[in-house]
């Protein structure tokens, strides 16, 4: 019977194409639009990610998250280092300061400035020069992103390529000169500014100058040092915040959750693809069986049973489920690997193949339903009815 | 199964009795119907548009319930049974023809010929072998590749005929087998009914209300209004 309930339906091109392009649909945004998401809030914590070495992150205890920058006094740095249990602490500069274009325009950068002597918080990646060289006069590093894109010049003839930044190449943030020694891989922050990474005491020069500009100061833990203690230590001695890597991530990510529309603006498409997906793959199968209602009524009265009968609509409901998700979830990666050098972020994790699935398959289990009740409920007797 | 009552007799119906209640009126389709089927025959059940005959044939395949009265297959009543053991009866002891022939239009003529083995359990392979092997006494052994629409109307009613013998079922129910053919057509497929459907263990009811082949009947009982009114041998004219 199951042979003949696939044939059934591939019988019927245009409404087999009907649903399989509705859970196709349905499966493509219930993959597509989540990945976008979780990329998005993969990038919000990315600069946490990426600075590796620290153990704990210190800042004002009303900072909500990475972005929130509230500065320090420099004198906190060194209360920080007073506290036991520490193996170093340093200085971290975070701000958004304006470079100066050759054309005249300005572009905000996410300047990042690092200890001058260590360099602690350095980008993991260089693709040009040594992050040492950042020791030299007036240097900075920029990120390849931003080199390539939103600080490149613009094209020496109208409608051509824009230069990348390359080493050599001046910049001028706050009026004041940048040397480019050196170009970073980091990965995409969630603004999608360009980085740009000098030492902490030349980035004190380039910004506004205020009393107090201290970011973060990162911590290392001594080995063995319970880093859940340390935090409370800190905050005890110094009245700061301090969060291990992972209670700073899950701050910027809940803040983002809680205090921004981007959650609800990816929930509300993807319940529009699971509603349209649904209305267009169940209401197409309901067709489907109305149609082949009088092919039913024929096996019901050669004795086929209500669960054999059964078992043939949910096996050509799961068929057309698989097909529509294999195709929706290929759509998605096709998507995610076309974009893999854009600006979107985009993270396919198996565990959205899993709400996807799960998606489409309440999509058919409802489609399959309301087929199964009119199927049940059909009396044999209309076999002879012309 | 054993045949209790009388060896002769495949079909009985005693005072048999429906009405339909649409809601808004309702209609007495059988009134008291008494009628006998015996094996081996062919019984053409006749009467004007709307006296009951459908109504009846649905009774005896067991695909209706009557509201009164009892009616017997093979000594069994259909009424009182498990549905699953009802399933099971039709499943393998009733064949069905139907005038607006009902095949699966996905399947080709083999297949179709098929279902009902594959209904009552029987492998795919074994199956489709032998619906190829009756489709040739049908006289159709070459098109049993061809899909419903690629077969005129006489050819589907064929492939719906062998669909009916593949299981070798007592009882053959038609309904109006030959209204939606030409007069040729028709006439093929009654000589064909006559030639392989009908044995010594099987009884063929037919309903029609086309002259031209009430010929081919053993007997005919006329309907009106929802009683039988005459049972009367074949006029045997053609
Ligand atoms: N499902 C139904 N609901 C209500 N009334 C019905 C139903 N089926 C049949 N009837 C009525 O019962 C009566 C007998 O119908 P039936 O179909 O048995 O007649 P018939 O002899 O087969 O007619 P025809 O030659 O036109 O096929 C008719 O009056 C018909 O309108
Ligand atoms: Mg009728």
């Amino acid at each position: 019977m199951n042979y003949i309930a696939i044939k059934m339906l591939m019988g019927d091109t245009g409404k087999y194409i009907g649903i399989v392009i509705g859970l196709t649909f349905a499966s493509l945004i219930m993959t597509q639009q989540p990945a976008i998401f979780m990329g998005f809030i993969a990038r919000s914590y990315s600069f946490i990610t990426d600075l590796g070495l620290p153990d704990v992150w210190v800042m004002d205890s009303k900072v909500q998250f990475i972005d929130d920058i509230k500065p320090l006094q420099d004198t906190e740095l060194y209360r920080v280092r007073g506290i036991s249990g520490i193996e170093w602490a340093m200085p971290l500069y975070k701000g958004m300061l304006k470079a100066r274009m050759d054309d005249g325009t300005f572009q905000n950068c996410n300047v990042i400035g690092l200890d001058d002597t260590t360099l602690i918080g350095a980008p993991p990646i260089m693709l040009e020069g040594k992050v040492e060289d950042l020791r030299r006069s007036d240097s900075v590093i920029v990120d390849i992103d931003g080199a390539t894109e939103k600080l490149a010049r613009p094209p020496l003839v109208a409608g051509g390529a824009k230069i990348p930044l390359k080493i050599g190449d001046n910049l001028e943030l706050n009026d004041r000169r940048a040397i480019v020694v050196g170009i970073a891989k980091v990965t995409r922050t969630f603004q999608s500014q360009p980085v740009v990474y000098t030492t902490y005491s030349r980035a004190k020069s380039y910004a506004p100058r205020e009393r107090r500009q201290l970011s973060f100061v990162l911590v290392k833990a001594k080995a063995g040092q319970d880093l859940h203690e340390l935090t409370q230590r800190i905050t005890a001695n110094t009245g700061l915040a301090a969060y291990t890597r992972q209670e700073f991530m899950d701050l910027t990510f809940w803040y983002l959750m809680k205090n921004t529309g981007i959650p609800i603006n990816f929930g509300v498409s993807v319940l529009f693809g699971f509603i349209i997906g649904a209305a267009i793959a169940g209401q197409t199968f309901y067709n489907f069986t109305l149609d082949n209602i009088r092919q039913f009524g024929v096996l019901k009265a050669m004795g086929a049973s209500n669960g054999t009968l059964l078992r043939m609509i949910l096996l050509q409901a799961v068929f057309v489920g698989s097909i529509g998700y294999g195709i929706g979830v290929g759509l998605t990666a096709l998507f995610g690997f076309a974009m893999r050098h854009s600006i979107l972020a985009f993270q396919f994790s198996f565990q959205l193949l899993i709400f996807s699935g799960l998606g489409v398959s309440v999509i058919c289990v409802f489609a399959a339903l309301i087929s199964i009740v009119k199927v049940m409920r059909l009396e044999p007797a209309i076999v002879f009815k012309s | 199964m054993c045949l209790k009552v009388n060896m002769n007799v495949a079909v009985r119906c005693e005072n048999l009795t429906k009405t339909y209640d649409t809601g808004e009126q309702k209609v007495t389709a059988l009134n008291n119907v008494n009628l006998e089927i015996r094996l081996a025959e062919l019984m053409m059940l006749v009467g004007p548009s709307g006296c009951g005959k459908t109504t009846l044939i649905s009774i005896i395949a067991g695909i209706l319930n009557q509201d009164a009265g009892l009616c017997e297959l093979f000594g069994e009543n259909l009424l009182t049974m498990k549905s699953a053991d009802k399933l099971r009866f039709r499943a393998t002891k009733i064949g069905f023809v139907f005038q607006a022939f009902n095949l699966l239009p996905a399947l080709n003529a083999a297949e179709n010929v098929a279902v009902p083995l594959i209904i009552n359990g029987v492998k795919r392979e074994v199956a489709q072998r032998r619906a190829i092997d009756v489709l040739e006494r049908v006289g159709l052994g070459e098109r049993w590749k061809s899909l419903p629409a690629q077969l005129s109307g006489g050819q589907q009613q064929r492939v719906a005929i062998a669909r009916a013998l593949v299981h070798s079922p007592n009882l053959i129910v038609c309904d109006e087998p030959t209204s939606a053919l030409d007069h040729k057509s028709g006439h093929n497929v009654m000589n064909l009914l006559k030639e392989v459907a009908v044995d010594d263990n099987r009884a063929l009811v037919i309903v029609t209300h086309d002259a031209r082949i009430f010929s081919f009947a053993d007997r005919i009982a006329e309907m009106d209004d929802g009683h039988i009114i005459s049972i009367s041998d074949s006029p045997k004219t053609a």
